[in-house]
């Protein structure tokens, strides 16, 4: 994963990469994969079985893990098990399962990536409109970012349930949602702010010679101008939700999703050493689905992301 | 309203004071200034004279501390309401992700103007800056002079009876420069709008105006204006006559002959 800063636009890039032929991009990401696969054979290998300790077997320092079936299974022993049953004779194959919990979690990280993105947007514009608000606004929208999401998390779950008992039905996945826009919010509301206050002074110049109103400028100027700086931050908004929402599953105890399977399928673990792997895969899969439609999102605004034009 | 018809800018003692009453910046002062209906008119000086602030205030993107200000017998707020004017500054200012015609058609599509009328007026406009063939491009496909094309074909959308340029041609190469300035001088004929054109070039200031206002700083005023009556249909060749180089001097003495006041300061 490249880091990502929130606010720095990608300006000028027409080519794939660093001019990069489509399929060598492929080729790169495949030589990735395999670079990986093969660190892992090749440590679990040469590593000794009980790894290094520093100290005493008992109380001393792990620096270097076990290599053992049960610590490390093998890649395609973790493959296989993908397509053996869940557990025991008459469960549905491994894959499947993950899968279904991959597709709960994934849509509830949709819901709360769009939760995160509206509400983010909505503070940008009301920030960029008024600098008070900017002022007031921009420190708890920091702050906020800091508070932990366990301790977050059963706030939330509580006042769903109260709502539901209340009010209406409130069924736990939208307080999953809720917890993963939580952190999702956070990168498009730094993101969009910069990118709506990016034009130029001559482009509003320009605005106001035109006695372009505000609804006029915001839409064929700021929004426009702020797609660069918009699109880092809706991925890295996607990639808070999954996690927000994995996380958030864990907490209130909702079932179903991926973040319940990982813990679940993990106690397993020496039982069935190759079982807590397929949720893992199943979170990988999920990051990269989620930051791949960021990604189809992006490629479809391309005519915003021309780079600036040369004075 | 003939009066409104026959002067498309009248500044009476206009000033602009910038900051606090403690530390304040005298922009511009007691500036007295009459542009007639079609006529060319330069504004030269060095930096710090207000050239571009006065353009600024012609333009409503800033209102003067003193005086009074008309836009063809309006306010100039109402005059930018009205669209009185086109505006173009040093950078093309081109929104990147607009073709060449979306970017010359913005300002209609900001007053509603119906897209099909847009079209048409946005091609003949890149018909006459000489782009024709490069509608479909954006920006960052063309070069500077291009780009300044476009701009210019921008501030015409709206048929504007009056031009304010602050100094368009600034970022461009010589050879660029002049043959912008021959289009301009074509295009002010073809439209009869009155230019406000800023600049530091003096040959430019000369080649194109039919007054050149000489602006001096602290604090901004006018130092002199010279008529420079060549007429309108200016050629190439104009460049060469002994007479352009004549108002080129006279130009010249005008900006340096009128000793800056805290030179002995120094």
């Amino acid at each position: 994963m490249t880091a990502t800063d929130p606010v720095a636009p990608a300006p000028r890039r027409r080519t794939t990469g660093a001019g990069m032929p489509r399929w060598a991009v492929w080729a790169w990401g495949a030589a990735g994969i395999v670079a990986l696969v093969l660190l892992w054979e090749l440590y679990k290998l040469l590593g000794p079985a009980d790894g290094v300790v520093i100290g005493s077997e008992r109380d001393g320092l792990r620096i270097l893990p076990r290599t053992h079936d049960r610590a490390m299974p093998h890649v395609w022993t973790m493959v296989a098990r993908l397509f053996e049953a869940t557990s025991g004779a008459n469960t549905p194959p491994l894959w499947l399962t993950v899968a279904g919990g991959v597709l709960t979690t994934l849509g509830i990280a949709a819901a709360g990536w769009v939760i995160g993105v509206a509400v983010g947007m909505l503070l940008a514009l009301v920030m960029q409109r008024w600098r008070i608000a900017e002022w007031g606004l921009l420190p708890w929208i920091v702050v906020s970012q800091t508070v932990p999401l366990i301790a977050f998390a059963p706030l939330v779950s509580r006042i769903g349930n109260q709502i539901d008992r209340n009010l209406f039905p409130w069924p736990g996945w939208i307080s999953v949602a809720v917890i993963a826009s939580y952190l999702a919010f956070f990168p498009v509301a730094i993101g969009a702010l910069r990118g709506l206050n990016a034009p130029d002074a001559i482009h509003q110049d320009l605005m106001r010679s035109y006695a372009a109103g505000y609804r006029q400028s915001l839409f064929k100027l700021r929004l426009p101008a702020a797609v660069p700086y918009l699109l880092p931050a809706l991925r890295l908004a996607a990639a808070n939700a999954v996690v927000g929402a994995v996380v958030a599953e864990v907490s209130i105890g909702m079932r179903g999703g991926l973040g319940r399977m990982l813990l679940q399928l993990a106690q397993s673990a020496s039982a069935d050493p190759a079982l807590p792997w397929a949720p893992i895969f199943g979170a990988v899969l999920l990051g990269l689905i989620a930051a791949g439609s960021v990604a189809l999102l992006g490629a479809s605004l391309k005519t915003y992301r021309r780079g600036e034009a040369q004075v | 309203m003939t009066a409104s018809e026959s002067t498309a800018v009248r500044a009476t003692g206009v000033e602009r004071v910038f900051g606090t009453a403690k530390r304040s910046v005298q922009a511009l002062t007691d500036v007295h200034l009459e542009v007639a209906a079609g006529e060319f008119v330069s504004l030269i000086g060095p930096s710090g004279c207000g050239k571009s602030t006065l353009m600024r205030l012609i333009a409503d993107l800033d209102q003067p501390t003193g005086g009074t200000l008309e836009v063809f017998g309006k306010s100039p707020r109402q005059a930018r309401l009205d669209q009185d004017y086109g505006i173009a500054f040093q950078q093309s200012g081109l929104l990147p992700w607009r073709t060449v015609l979306a970017n010359i058609a913005l300002p209609l599509e900001l007053h509603g103007v119906p897209s099909a009328e847009r079209s048409k007026r946005a091609a003949e406009l890149a018909e006459m800056v000489g782009l024709g063939d490069f509608g479909g491009r954006y920006p960052d496909e063309l070069s500077g002079g291009m780009q300044q094309r476009v701009a210019i074909a921008r501030s015409l959308a709206t048929q504007p009876k009056l031009l304010l340029m602050d100094e368009p041609f600034g970022a461009l190469d010589e050879m660029t420069r002049e043959r912008m300035q021959t289009e301009l001088i074509r295009i002010a004929k073809e439209t009869a709008a009155a230019v406000v054109f800023v600049t530091h070039s003096i040959p430019e200031a000369v080649y194109l105006s039919d007054r050149v206002v000489v602006m001096s700083p602290r604090p901004g005023r006018i130092t002199q204006v010279l008529e420079v009556p060549f007429g309108r249909d200016r050629g190439e060749t104009l460049r060469e006559a002994p007479e352009f180089f004549e108002r080129v001097t006279a130009v010249r003495e005008a900006l340096h002959g009128t000793p800056v006041e805290r030179a002995n300061e120094r």
